[in-house]
């Protein structure tokens, strides 16, 4: 008998085939090309507009709405490349609520933005289908820089500096690039591979070498590429993840929630994905979503994301945790975790009830049970050990404006820098204006 | 409820809405539809001498501009007169008019300028019942080639000339319809009244070109890589045909001659406002050309509730109410001083008022660095731009100045005479008040 969402225990194959297709398919569909002209046509070209203000790669948002408008979205995507060479990723996965269509006019006048986000897929989709390059390297300068992370911030720096003419040896510790890409976001996201392809379509631009499986502190050493390269940065992201400091943490079932991610858009056949009856979640930022939700997509019968303190203080925006419950995924509020029963495998989290008072988060003494086949923790994520000589204040590299380092030479941006936000977005920027930045250093 | 009924030049119609001569008047089955969804009467498309009929091209007809979601702004077209044989048409008439006494039913002409092709059309239209008949000396395309249509319309003396003759051999009222590719449209108004027309209605299609085919590089409606020049309606024309309206209603010669209103009327606010201008009626086309005969009931409702909004028991109560407004420049009053106001509240903080004033007008809008607009009245010449690029009603608005206050841009004291330009200090011309 196969099984279904109510087979007890960690379970693969609970969905028909087909459901698994429909489950994990595109969470925002593109736009057809009338639906974007009408999407287009809500946009008032704001004077030193607001949304712009709002993005933190500074794109002309209502200019490349109005490039769509007049039936250019090639130019409109070229607009959108010039600030960020991502723009595609990120109308995928920027929470644009909180951002440009939070900032929008029409969100303060009726309610309802206009959809930049996903006009900015219709134009950078419109783009990327020609498997066109929309830039051109300049001459070789003799440069060579180092970039280690191919994330966002990595990808966008190496871009930057390639097309400067410089030469870009690109690190990564995995065997695959595009970082939280390709391994940290939901597989609704991200469909047909678009975070591989767009690697691909970016690396375009020439100039630019990639070395997998190059970790920073193992197999890779600040010294030596400072010594081969006139430039490095830094783009290695948060490798480590924080301790639930629960008891019973070490017990099966209990794992952390990136690792889910990262297998869930690894994975060639979603059915063989095990996963849970009964899922619980602890944490209350994107990462906890993208775990819920499809553990609930996968399948699960049960799934609670729990979260210690109220709502309003979730790091997943409104529309993630509107998401979550429209999954069926139950959001439990001001409790954290005392410990995880069960025989050598879990069986339940026991939780405790908080309050904070105004003297910070205490436990109130009531406490409950959820049953938990699968618990996930998706409460942050550290920075990995440095290298000597790299000044790290509050778990994060420090950088001043422009991404310099206490380093001579050496730059850092994206999750593993200071003044970031952990958005995909900003990475770009940070990589960008570091790029920018190193490429001044090295020509001025 | 308001009265809606209409009396034009004798004829009777319960609504002031009429179909235009144009393809949906083209036959018997889409005169009953638009009959039986409540129209008040029908310009028949027009006839033309008995004989072979007509050719249309076989490629497009149309052409088209559009708004936000293809929302049809302007149609264009260059279908001719009816391809139909003359002797079905009248049968047709004949038969509908038989079955909708109560319907106006007016049937659109073009022979060729002989006196004696109107005399053997006129009594066979008038045996088929028919309330009166409209003179097409407008049609832009096609037939002006062939000397009629626009080629008589724009040609005062031949419009004098041929409603004459129809005049002298027809019982039936006779409306001239005009063309609005002239100069001066009171002219031919002027001509078609001395020729004893019983009306006029306007305005016929405009010359245009909608748009280009750039990769053909031909004029849209394109057939076969070529385009030609189609007659222009829809909301676009509405602007230009109310103003022809109104010249016509406020001349001398003209005013008081009856006007049938055509243009882009599309709801029946367009219509009130035609009737406010002198028409005695309205005629449409576009609009149920794009949204089909039903419309009529919206126009029929909204023009009633308006009506007895205002207190107008029928449509002579505020017929040719607007036009002693309707003046020349020189007489508007100098004295009349208003600044734009934006309202708080209401801003969504767009900017666009900024961007427009700022870069194209009088740089009288001041931007806050938290996006706050306020209008510098020490700028501000009213001009009205912001008001019409703001995308929120009422959130920038006009205010008077009260006599007596200081105009902050002029410091000059807001005076409570009214003063024009005829007797202002830098007219070299100027009279001196009296």
């Amino acid at each position: 008998m196969p099984n279904n969402e109510r087979t007890p225990g960690i379970e693969s194959g609970r969905l028909a085939a087909e459901q698994y297709a429909q489950n994990f398919s595109d969470l925002h569909p593109a736009y057809e090309t009338h639906e974007a002209a009408v999407a287009a046509d809500r946009c008032y070209f704001c004077y030193d507009a607001p949304c712009t203000t709002a993005c933190p790669t500074d794109i002309d948002i209502p200019m490349f709405i109005r490039q769509i408008q007049a039936g250019m979205p090639k130019e409109a995507a070229k607009t959108i490349f010039e600030q960020n060479i991502l723009g595609g990723m990120c109308a995928r996965v920027c929470p644009t609520e909180t951002l440009c269509e939070e900032a929008c006019v029409r969100e303060a006048a009726e309610g309802k933005p206009v959809e930049i986000g996903r006009l900015q897929r219709y134009a950078t989709d419109d783009y990327m289908q020609t498997d066109k390059h929309p830039f051109v390297r300049s001459a070789d300068t003799g440069k060579s820089v180092a970039v280690v992370g191919a994330g966002p911030a990595g990808l966008s720096c190496a871009h930057r500096l390639a097309m400067k003419g410089h030469s870009v040896d690109l690190f990564d510790a995995r065997e695959k690039s595009g970082g939280l890409n390709e391994f940290g976001i939901a597989a609704y996201k991200s469909v047909n591979n678009f975070a591989e392809r767009e690697v691909a379509w970016l690396l375009q631009i020439g100039g630019i070498t990639l070395h997998h499986g190059k970790k920073l502190g193992e197999t890779l050493s600040l010294d030596t590429l400072s010594a081969s390269h006139d430039a490095v940065f830094l783009a290695v992201g948060l490798s480590g993840v924080n301790a639930l400091r629960a008891d019973g943490e070490d017990k099966n079932g209990v794992a952390d929630a990136v690792d889910f991610i990262a297998d869930l858009r690894q994975a060639d056949d979603l059915s063989t994905l095990a996963v849970g009856r009964n899922v619980v979640v602890i944490g209350g930022g994107m990462t906890a979503v993208d775990a819920a939700v499809q553990s609930k997509l996968l399948g699960a019968q049960n799934v609670s994301i729990v979260y210690r303190r109220g709502r309003d203080r979730m790091g997943a925006s409104e529309f993630e945790q509107d998401l979550a419950a429209s999954k069926g995924v139950q959001i439990i509020e001001n409790a954290q975790p005392k410990r995880i029963l069960g025989n050598g495998a879990a069986q339940s989290v026991q939780f405790e009830y908080t309050e904070d008072k105004g003297s910070g988060l205490k436990g109130t003494g009531e406490t409950f049970e959820v049953p938990a086949d699968q618990v996930y923790k998706a409460i942050g994520q550290q920075l990995g050990e440095m290298p000597g000589g790299l000044n790290v204040e509050n778990g994060k590299i420090v950088v001043s404006e422009a991404g310099q380092t206490s380093m001579l030479n050496v730059w850092a941006g994206g999750d593993c820098a200071s003044g970031g936000d952990d958005l995909t977005v900003t990475a770009v920027a940070e990589g960008r204006d570091a790029a920018e930045s190193i490429h001044q250093n090295l020509m001025g | 409820m308001a009265d809606l009924s209409a009396n034009f030049v004798g004829i009777k119609s319960p609504n002031p809405f009429w179909l235009a001569s144009a393809p949906p008047t083209d036959k018997e089955y889409n005169v009953r539809r638009a009959f039986e969804a409540g129209w008040g009467g029908v310009v028949w498309k027009t006839l033309g001498a008995e004989g072979p009929p007509v050719v249309n091209v076989n490629g497009p007809r149309y052409g088209a501009i559009w708004g936000a979601d293809r929302r049809l702004l302007g149609l264009n077209n260059i279908e001719l007169i009816t391809d139909r044989p003359l002797q079905q048409n009248l049968q047709e008439i004949k038969s509908v008019k038989k079955d909708y006494p109560d319907r106006a039913m007016i049937v659109s002409l073009m022979v060729p300028c002989e006196e004696d092709a109107w005399k053997a059309i006129l009594p066979v239209v008038e045996e088929t019942g028919a309330d009166g008949i409209e003179l097409n000396f407008g049609c832009p395309h096609g037939m002006a080639e062939r000397g009629m249509g626009a080629a008589v319309g724009q040609v005062p003396e031949y419009i004098e000339m041929v409603t004459r003759w129809c005049k002298q051999n027809t019982r039936m009222p006779v409306i001239v319809k005009l063309t609005p590719n002239i100069t001066d449209v009171r002219k031919p108004a002027e001509a078609a009244k001395r020729g004893g027309a019983d009306a006029v209605s306007l305005i016929n299609t405009i010359n245009s070109i909608t748009s280009v085919n750039l990769d053909a590089m031909s004029p849209e409606p394109m057939i076969d890589g070529k385009g030609t020049h189609g007659g222009y309606c829809g909301p676009a024309v509405k602007p230009i045909a109310l103003n022809m309206v109104a010249e016509i209603a406020r001349n001398p010669e003209t005013h008081g001659l009856p006007i049938s209103g055509i243009g882009g009327v599309t709801t029946w606010r367009d219509a009130a406002e035609y009737i406010a201008l002198g028409c005695g009626n309205t005629q449409v086309c576009t609009a149920a050309m794009t949204y089909g005969f039903k419309i009529v009931t919206e126009m029929a409702s909204g023009l009633s509730a308006w009506m007895d909004e205002k207190g107008y028991a029928t449509l002579e109560d505020f017929k040719g109410k607007a036009v002693p407004n309707v003046t020349d420049w020189q007489y508007l009053n100098l004295n009349h001083i208003t600044k734009a106001h934006i309202d708080e509240e209401a801003c969504i903080q767009c900017g666009r008022c900024y961007a427009a004033c700022e870069d194209t007008s009088h740089q009288a809008i001041e931007m806050s660095d938290d996006r706050v607009f306020s209008v510098k009245d020490d700028e501000c010449v009213a001009c009205n731009l912001c008001v019409n690029v703001c995308p929120i009603d009422d959130c920038i608005t006009m205010v008077e100045m009260v006599p007596g206050e200081t105009d902050p841009r002029t410091k000059e004291i807001v005076s409570d005479q009214y003063a024009n330009w005829t007797t202002h200090p830098n007219n070299p011309s100027a009279t001196a008040a009296e």
